[in-house]
Formats: structure tokens, sequence, C-alpha cells
């Protein structure tokens, strides 16, 4: 029938991994009669998750339209849709998706969506989703169409990530979803969640926001669901139960929708500074949705989605989500093979402070291993392992850990202020002040008590790896270790190999990154290696732009069109100033004048001053007189627009150099340590796509990063 | 422990033994072990979870953690019948944690040894409420796979080796009992498969199945309702035709015997005391129950001796018993059994529901299968006092329950 007009668009996909709808006639219990069960599977493990593309909706589309006439004829008096086990549908097949080149062929994509989907909500017969696993964004939809709906306490994975991947629920998902849970909690599942690390609902979470009627444990998930299902068919009580309930649940007027809209538009404001376009569509199809029909609101999505899917916020979303951070993040580009990895039973940790005290915190918290924390003198081991217990206390407070594992993390963190501890430890890194004297006198002290395979890290930010090791009987053992701030909250590591590190020290680092939960990215021993390297240069460019005149909010702002997390001079005021200021000044020792180290910015470190920006009275902030009266400043200001220019060309000349330098095996790794340990956005695919795309890097570099 | 009402405290030298009813029981449909299967590619233990679960359910005044023990019987013992299936199920059911259970293992008698065993327990005070049921995944676990017959068998002519093959035991009986002929077993096997057939049309066996959904790879989810191995048009002239694989010219064949089947079993048991405190039904009392032993080589004539000592114990005569769920693992044996207590082929006490030969036998999951057809038939039959409960078991074995039928009018009036 309809689907024809859609084979143009399977034909261009002839790889596809097609999900497959397979039928199955139920006998349902209690004489309620034939129901067809539609089981939407692609015939692989369930490592290999279900997803939807053009000939699997085709697929489902015509299966549809033959239960339907099945429906029409008698023969069935229910159709349900489940999933291969764990999933329901994961959602739309993005590698398809993001290869659709065109607007028309995009339109189509939506089209077929919604001509299937409509199917199911329209099937003349009651029509049930049994959502047994991963039900995201397109998948979820599939489930929304349905006119009931169970869900398993044992899934994970439903919600409508679509605004944090850079389209929109647009397969009805904006449409049906507030109407069935309500304005504000559909904002919540639309909006919030996806721009909340992308957080997405439990099965017990979907059910009690209304996504789902009936909740059932994973046991007789599948059995449980079909003997609701007959109640429900047969009417009576169960069928009013679920009426009950949802008008309960979605209980709104249109001042509640309204106001759910514009609280949503305040939250993608705040989140995203509304750099990337989705988001915004999401929410003018929901504001819209109010006062359409259903077919109109369909026209409006297919709309959206046929303009979403050609922006490069898209395509670079899906490049940072599927092709970095799910494959290249865990499978780290230049790792030597993990089975030379040495086994790690016990871990020593330089230094008390602050840093080393996290260190010491993650490495018995994930590795389960005794670690020692050692320093100049008992008082700071003391105030050391004080800091760990703490956050163990904080953890169990807050049920994180159970009384068992917080007793036995606590005793296996200790302190001594002799280096003897390390004795029988394999790993070994110090956290202690950045200055190159300092770690090598440390490393020669730990080496005169360990074995000669024990592994010495550094945790440093800015010196040479190769000079700490430099001095040693055996410096194939050291590797640098960088972690982020907070390390228990960001994600990446950055892993240093210096021209002596051995595989089976540099494996060994990797696999430890892993048992820590991090992300792995091999760097080369070169100057802050990744992300100070990028984020000096971009203070750097920011600084120089305000020290020459350039009014403070348009230097701040001028990057307000990347989305960063933070604007640079509220960044540079939570890193510290004098911290910052160091990493500058040696990125500007080792490179000149690329890096400019500011003058103002010492004077006011000088003068106490934490930050440029202070909070107003009024929630507001502003540079205090005071603080502008420190500084000297030039007279040629620039325009917003210059600023971001400069910052741009900067950014593509440093990673241009870097690349030359052989810093990371290529442009993916810059991209996944700005987003693993900057937490730049997706939508500029960590940097290069973004900078490929506004031209800077033709403009410096001669050439794209990224071959289009 | 929980209140001990009525009975004297265990620690007294006069301490009385409390009456065991059987509360209720449900079962998988048995499917066909093998790759065509309902159940080929599902687990064991899945299916144990399945029918505690619905046991459950379908007492809703139980307190789940009023279940004191969980005893769950297979004949094999390892891979998805493993791990001590009688925790493992409990937990994978989600009963609490604090619910103790094991595994037990007595061939094709497992779910009545631990009911039996069980049972026991509740009748010494040890016990409020059980759950004991059984299973066997025969695709999963063939029968004897992994077990290693120790040499001495042979070597001291302890049990003829050849009677570790059922089959062969069934024939030998024909050998003993002449008088038991093909055609007679056949005619039993077709008779067993018409009353099953009766059976479901009359709706009294989907009352305590428990729906198992399963899927197969290149298919959808689909749900088993009913039992697959049935064949209920089976005629004499049909089994007539059947191979004899067990012997050239023999008698035995996959027509008049149970086939290999996949399925699990499980029952509530409770104190007489319990019931009533929790409002839990009686649908039997437990009268007595005898295992017996007898030469592995007739394993089949096992019900016998062990009928003959449950009778004894219990001081009932074979005349009192109104209902037979005898075990069908081969027709040959349970006329072997009716011709020793003088008891027609078609007696209408024996196998209402057909049995073994039509609806199947996953070794150690039959037994309770056996008690909740029984337990059907009391509600159907007031009349009758008393039923057995009793079947075959490999290497030379009997097992027989005998039970209290509580809508009988004289139901508790005299202790049997």
């Amino acid at each position: 029938m309809s689907f024809e007009r859609y084979d143009e668009l399977a034909g261009l996909f002839p790889a596809e991994i097609v999900t497959h709808s397979y039928v199955q006639d139920i006998d349902l219990p209690e004489d309620a009669g034939v129901l067809a069960l539609v089981t939407l599977d692609n015939d692989l493990d369930q490592t290999k998750p279900t997803t939807l593309g053009p000939s699997t909706l085709i697929e489902f589309g015509r299966t549809l339209e033959s239960l339907k006439e099945r429906a029409a004829s008698g023969e069935i008096v229910g159709v349900a849709v489940t999933g291969k086990p764990y999933f329901l549908v994961a959602g739309a097949d993005l590698s398809t998706v993001k290869s659709v080149k065109s607007e028309h062929l995009g339109r189509l994509m939506a089209e077929l969506g919604h001509e299937a989907y409509d199917l199911l909500a329209d099937m003349g017969v009651p029509s049930f989703a049994f959502i047994n696993g991963v039900a995201l964004g397109g998948g979820l939809e599939v489930a929304l169409a349905a006119n009931y709906r169970t869900v398993s306490t044992g899934a994970k994975g439903i919600g409508l990530p679509e605004a944090f991947i850079g389209l929109v629920p647009g397969w009805g998902g904006v449409y049906r979803l507030p109407r069935l849970i309500g304005p504000a909690n559909a904002v919540k599942v639309m909006i919030e969640n996806p721009l909340s690390n992308n957080r997405s609902l439990s099965g017990t979470e979907a059910y009690e926001l209304g996504i789902a009627d009936a909740l059932f444990e994973p046991a007789d998930y599948l059995e449980q669901s079909l003997l609701w299902a007959a109640r429900v068919l047969r009417g009576g009580s169960a069928q009013e139960s679920v009426e009950q309930r949802r008008g309960r649940l979605a209980d709104y007027d249109d001042d509640a929708w309204v106001s759910a809209v514009a609280s949503g538009r305040a939250f993608v404001e705040a989140r995203t500074g509304n750099a990337a376009p989705a988001p915004s569509r999401v929410l003018d199809l929901l504001e819209a949705g109010l006062r359409l029909s259903r077919h109109e609101s369909a026209a409006a999505e297919c709309n959206a989605l046929a303009e979403l899917m050609q922006t490069p916020e898209f395509q670079s979303t899906v490049y940072a989500f599927l092709d970095l951070v799910q494959k290249r993040g865990k499978r780290p580009a230049g790792a030597p093979d993990r089975k030379l990895a040495r086994p790690v039973s016990k871990v020593g940790v330089v230094g008390a402070g602050l840093m080393a005290s996290q260190l010491a915190l993650l490495f018995a918290r994930q590795l389960k291993v005794p670690v020692v924390l050692t320093d100049i003198d008992q008082a700071r081991v003391d105030k050391g392992v004080a800091y760990v217990h703490a956050e163990i206390e904080k953890m169990l407070g807050r049920k994180r850990l159970s009384q068992d594992a917080a007793n036995r993390t606590r005793a296996l963190v200790t302190g001594s202020v002799s280096k003897d501890a390390f004795a029988d430890a394999d790993f070994v890194i110090e956290a202690v002040f950045e200055e190159l004297s300092v770690k090598k006198q440390v490393f020669a002290e730990v080496e005169a008590v360990v074995s000669p395979e024990c592994i010495l890290a550094t945790n440093t930010s800015s010196l040479s790896v190769a000079e700490m090791a430099a001095d040693l009987q055996h410096p194939e053992r050291v590797v640098g270790f960088h972690f982020f701030n907070p390390v228990a909250a960001m994600p990446l590591l950055e892993v240093v190999r210096a021209p002596k590190t051995d595989d089976a020290v540099l494996a060994t680092a990797f696999v430890l990154a892993k048992g820590l939960k991090k992300n792995a990215v091999l760097v080369q021993d070169a100057p802050a290696f990744v992300v100070n390297r990028i984020l000096g240069r971009m203070f750097g460019e920011i600084t120089a732009a305000f020290d020459e005149g350039t009014d403070a909010a348009t230097a701040d702002t001028a990057l307000a069109p990347m989305g960063l997390p933070m604007s640079p001079f509220k960044l540079l005021a939570l890193v510290g100033l004098p911290v910052g200021q160091h990493v500058q000044e040696s990125l500007h020792t080792a490179f000149g004048d690329r890096f400019h180290v500011s003058e103002n910015q010492q004077k006011l470190i000088d003068a106490g001053v934490k930050g440029l920006w202070e909070k107003q009275e009024d929630g507001s902030y502003a540079v205090p007189g005071s603080t502008l009266d420190l500084m000297e400043r030039g007279s040629s200001p620039s325009t917003a627009e210059e600023v971001l220019r400069r910052t741009q060309d900067g950014l593509a000349d440093e990673i241009g150099r870097m690349l030359d330098e052989g810093v990371v095996a290529g442009p993916e790794d810059v991209d996944l340590c700005m987003i693993m340990g900057a937490g730049w956005p997706m939508h500029l695919g960590g940097i290069t796509p973004y900078l490929d795309r506004v031209g800077a890097s033709e403009r410096v570099n001669g050439k794209q990063f990224h071959r289009q | 422990m929980s209140p001990q009402t009525g009975t004297a405290s265990t620690r007294s030298a006069t301490r009385s033994v409390r009456d065991v009813v059987f509360v209720d029981g449900v079962r998988t449909p048995f499917g066909r072990a093998g790759e065509k299967g309902i159940y080929a590619g599902m687990r064991a233990d899945d299916l144990v979870v399945k029918c505690i679960r619905d046991l459950m359910r379908r007492n809703p005044s139980l307190p789940a953690e009023r279940v004191d023990e969980v005893a769950i019987a297979a004949t094999t013992q390892t891979g998805d019948q493993g791990l001590t299936i009688g925790r493992t199920a409990a937990l994978l059911a989600g009963l609490p944690r604090t619910v103790p259970g094991f595994a037990i293992d007595r061939m094709c008698a497992g779910a009545m040894t631990a009911v039996t065993t069980t049972a026991s327990g509740i009748a010494f005070g040890a016990y409020d409420v059980v759950i004991a049921g059984g299973v066997e995944h025969m695709g999963n676990h063939p029968m004897g796979s992994g077990a290693d017959p120790n040499p001495r068998f042979v070597s001291e002519r302890i049990v003829d080796p050849a009677a570790l093959n059922m089959g062969n035991t069934a024939e030998n009986l024909h050998d003993r009992f002449p008088g038991i002929t093909k055609d007679r077993t056949d005619a039993y096997a077709v008779r067993s498969q018409q009353k099953l057939a009766k059976a479901y049309d009359a709706g009294q066996i989907q009352p305590d199945l428990v729906p198992v959904a399963g899927k197969k790879a290149g298919s959808g989810w689909t749900l088993n309702t009913a039992d697959e191995p049935p064949r209920p048009g089976t005629t004499l002239e049909d089994l007539a035709s059947l191979r004899t694989p067990f012997r050239a010219h023999g008698r035995v064949t996959a027509g008049n015997a149970a086939g290999l089947n996949d399925g699990a079993t499980v029952a509530l048991l409770a104190s007489g005391d319990a019931a009533e405190e929790l409002g839990l039904p009686v649908r039997m009392r437990l009268v007595g129950y005898a295992f017996a032993g007898v030469e592995p080589e007739v394993m089949g004539m096992g019900p016998v001796p062990a009928t003959e000592k449950a009778l004894r114990q219990t001081g009932l005569e074979i005349e009192d018993i109104g209902l037979f769920e005898i075990n069908e693992a081969f027709a040959v044996q349970v006329l072997s059994f009716l011709d020793h207590f003088g008891i027609d082929d078609e007696d209408p006490r024996v196998n209402r529901y057909g049995g073994a030969i039509a609806v199947g036998h996953p070794l150690a999951s039959s037994g309770v299968r056996l008690m909740n057809q029984l337990a059907r038939q009391f509600e159907e039959d007031p009349g009758v006092r008393y039923g057995m409960t009793t079947m075959c078991i490999g290497l030379g074995m009997g097992a027989t329950v005998i039970w209290e039928n509580p809508h009988h009018e004289h139901y508790g009036q005299d202790a049997a």
C-alpha cells in the first residue's frame, strides 16, 4: 500500500541492520480472545541493540497494516508490541539518520515514522506496548503511539533524548507525551533530562510519571503484561482504573502548558545558552502543539526533523556521541594490548593534599586495593586520611555506599610519613607541588623503596614527564596520569607516554584507567598535554582581548555562540587565578607568545582578588571599580565577533600544531578530551568539527581537520 | 520461628505431630524435550521461578516472609538445575532473602520427596509453610547425562547395567508378567490420551497451569498455555505401528510410555494451624507416605511395596482408596500395579485426567502434578475420603503418599 513511496529511502541504506517485526498470535488468558504480538528483533545478541532504520520502519508499518486488516475482519481483538530481551527498541539508527543527505530524504524518514506509528495508534482494536527494556527516542515513541503501555521494573534507558542528540521527538512524542503525563513532566523528559548528562528513566520512574499504565517485575513480565492486556480488553475495572490514573497524572490546563514551555525555555537558556537549535525547536513544537491536531503537529514535527537532520549541530553530536564517546572512548587509540598489563594490588599516593586525597579515595573505591598516602609530616597525613574518611562518611549518608562497603573502603586508606610504606606497592602516583625538582626528588625517594617493576605515575598538568624520569634507574616505569578536577566527576584521564615509557607500563595505565571508570586518552609528553593547552590558548585570547581594551562583558560573552559550559572568566575564577596563571606561564615558557600571560591577572592575584566578576546583591555579575582600578588596559577594544573569530583561529592554530607534533593520534582525540575533560558540548563535536564548520581550520591551516 | 499454636513446646517430651495440608499447586505446561520443544533455549530455573511467583499470587493472604523453606527437586543438578536450585529459585522469584531453600533428588520422585521431606518438617514443628516442587528440563539435561556409574555395579553384579536404562526395565516387567501384553499397554495408553483430552475439554487441567512466555531465534515471543506432549487422537492402530526401541520385537514404545519432557511444578504446604491462621485453603490433608526399594531391573514395580507399606502405616486398606494418581512412566508399570491390587485396567478411580503417557513426565517435577490433580478431583468428588499419589523411581524404588479429602463428610472425624 502506502509504504512503497519509502523504497527510495530504504534503497539508500542497503547495509541497514534490520529489526524485524515478528508476529505471534497469542490466545489471551481469561478468554479475552486472540492478540497479535509483534516482537521487534534484529536476531543479534543483547550487545547489539535493536534500532529503527528505513527498512525496519517499512517492515513494521506493513506488519501493522496487515494486522489492521485482521483486526477489521475480527480475527484479533488487540495488537501489542514488545522487544527482544533488554530492548523494546533502542531508537532511531543514528548512523543512518546522520547519512540522510537531503531535506527531502529527511522528510521522508520523518513521515515514514509517523505513518507506521499512526497505524499502531489507530488499529481499530486496542493496541499495547510492553516496554521490556531500553526505549529511547523513536523507541519510546513506538510505545507512546500505542493505546496502552506496561513497563518492566527491570527496564533501563527510557526517554526522549532527541534534544541532546540535536533532533526533536518528532515521531509523535512531542505531541503525545504531554497529553499523557502533563506538560511539566513532558518538559522534564524531553528537555531537562536530555540536557542533564542525557539522563534517562528507569521502568519504575516511567510508570510513576504515567508513561506506562502498569508496572511488572522482569521475572514474568510478559506473562503479566499479557494477562493485564486481557483484562483491559475485557473492559470493566481494569480499564476504568487506567482511565482514572491517566486522568490524575495528566491533570493540566492551558496555563500549565504555557508555564511548562516557559520553564523549559529558561532551562535551555541556562544550560546551553541556546547555542544549539534542537532544544528550542522541541519547545516550539510543544508550544504550538497545544492548539494543533495530531496531524497538524505531525506536519510541524516532520518539518523540524527534516531541517534539524541537516544541521551541523546534529551531525557533530552524532559524531561526538557515537564515534567518540561510545566507540573511541571505550577503545582508546594507541593503547597497547591489555594482556601486557600487570596486576595492581596496592597503590601509593605521594602527597596528602586535596588532589592526592581525591586520588586516594578514587583508587580505594574503584580498585578496592590498599592505598597509602604519604606526606612530609603527620599532621598533613592525618588531614589527608581524614578527608578520605569524611568523604566515605558522606557517601554512606547518601546511601551511595553500604555500611560494609564504607567499612571496607575506610580500612583500605591509610597514611604514613615514611615512603617505606610503598615497599610492596605496584603503582605509586605523585600529586605534590608542580615543581620539577620536587617531583624528581619524590620519584628518587620512591624508587629507593619500591620494586623495580612498580609503576611511578605523575599527576602533573604541565611538567615534562620525561624530565621527571630522567635520573631514575628505571625511567621506563614512569607514566603521566593526568586527572581533572573534581576527580570523582570528570571522566577524562590523559595518559601520558614519555619517550622511555614501556608498553607494559602503558598497558597497565590503561587497564587501571578502565578500573577507575575513567576514559583514558593517550597523549604524548608535550607541555600541558591536550585539555589545558587548548583551554590555555582560549584563556590567552580572551585575556589578551580584555587587556587590549575590550570590556569585560564583551570579552567574556564573545564565545557564547559556542555554548561552552562556563564563560572564560568565570571558569578562570573557579580554577583559581593563581593556578590559571601558573599554567599560562608554563605554556608561555614552552610555546612563547602564542600564550598570552596577562599582567593584569597577576595584579589581581597580587591584590588577592579571586576573579574578575563579582556577584551583586541583585544576583547579577559586575566587575567592581576597585578591581578595574588595579589594572592597566589598552585602548584598542575588539567587538565580540572579533574576539570569537580570533579565539576560533587560535584554537585551530593550536590544534593544528598539536596534531603536527603528534601529541594525540588525531583530531578525534582532541575532541574526546574536550568533551570528557572540559565538558565542551557535543554539538560542537568537541571542537574540531566546529572549527571546520566556521572556517577557522581553513583560514589558519589551509585545510579542515575532518575530510568532508 | 512463628508461634506454635496448639502444639506442645518442641522442648517437651510429649510434643505432638502436627497436621500437614496441601494448600495449592501449580505447574508449567509440559513441553517436549529437544530443539523443537516449546522450552528449547529456556532455563529450568526460570520455569521454577514462574511457578513460585504464580503460586504466591494465587495465595495473596500468605506473606512471603512466612515461607519457611523452598525445596526444589531436579534429577540432574548441574547447569541451570544446579547451584542449590531451591535457594536460587527463591531468590530469583523475589522471595525475601530470609527464606531458605535447598535442592533435592530422588529421580522421578523428586518433587514427591520434596513434599514428603518438608511435610515431615512441618509435622515436626520446624516449618509452618513451605514451597516444594521439582523441575526437569530434559532438553537441557538428557537423562543420565554427566552421570558416572560406579564400575562395581557391573563387576559385582549389583545392578544389571541394562537397568540403568528405564525402557529396558519396562521390557523386563513384561517378561515378569506375561499377562500384561502389548495390546493391553497400548489400550491403556490410548485411554490415557482420551482421558487427558476430556479433562482439557472440561477445563480440569488449565486452572493450575502457569503461562510461560518463550522466544526462539528468528521468531517473536509466544505464550505457552497448554501441554505440548498430548496426542489426543491417538488410536490403537497408530500405536501398533510404533518401533520398540529397547528391544527388537519388544513391547515398550514411545506410545505406551511417557516421553522426554521439560517442565516444573511447585506446591504450597502448611501446618493445619498455619493454614487456618493465614486463611489458606486446605485442599488435601497428608495421611501418610512411604518409600520402598525393589530390584532395579524391574524398577516399575516400586509403587507396589511402597503402597503396601504406606497402607500398613496408616492402617488403611487398598479398598479405602477412592482415587489413584499413579505416574505413567510406562503403561506396563501401571498395569503391574493394578494387577497386583486387583484393580481393573479401566477402573474409574485411576488417573481420571489421564497420565504421564499423555501429558508428559519431566522427571523430578511429576510428583506435584499428581497431587495437584488429586486435589482437584477431591473437590469434584466429595464422596471420596482417601486418595493416593504414587510413582515408580529409577534404580528400583517406589513412592506412595496417601491424602485425605477435606470435602468428605467425615473429614477429620477420626484420625487415620
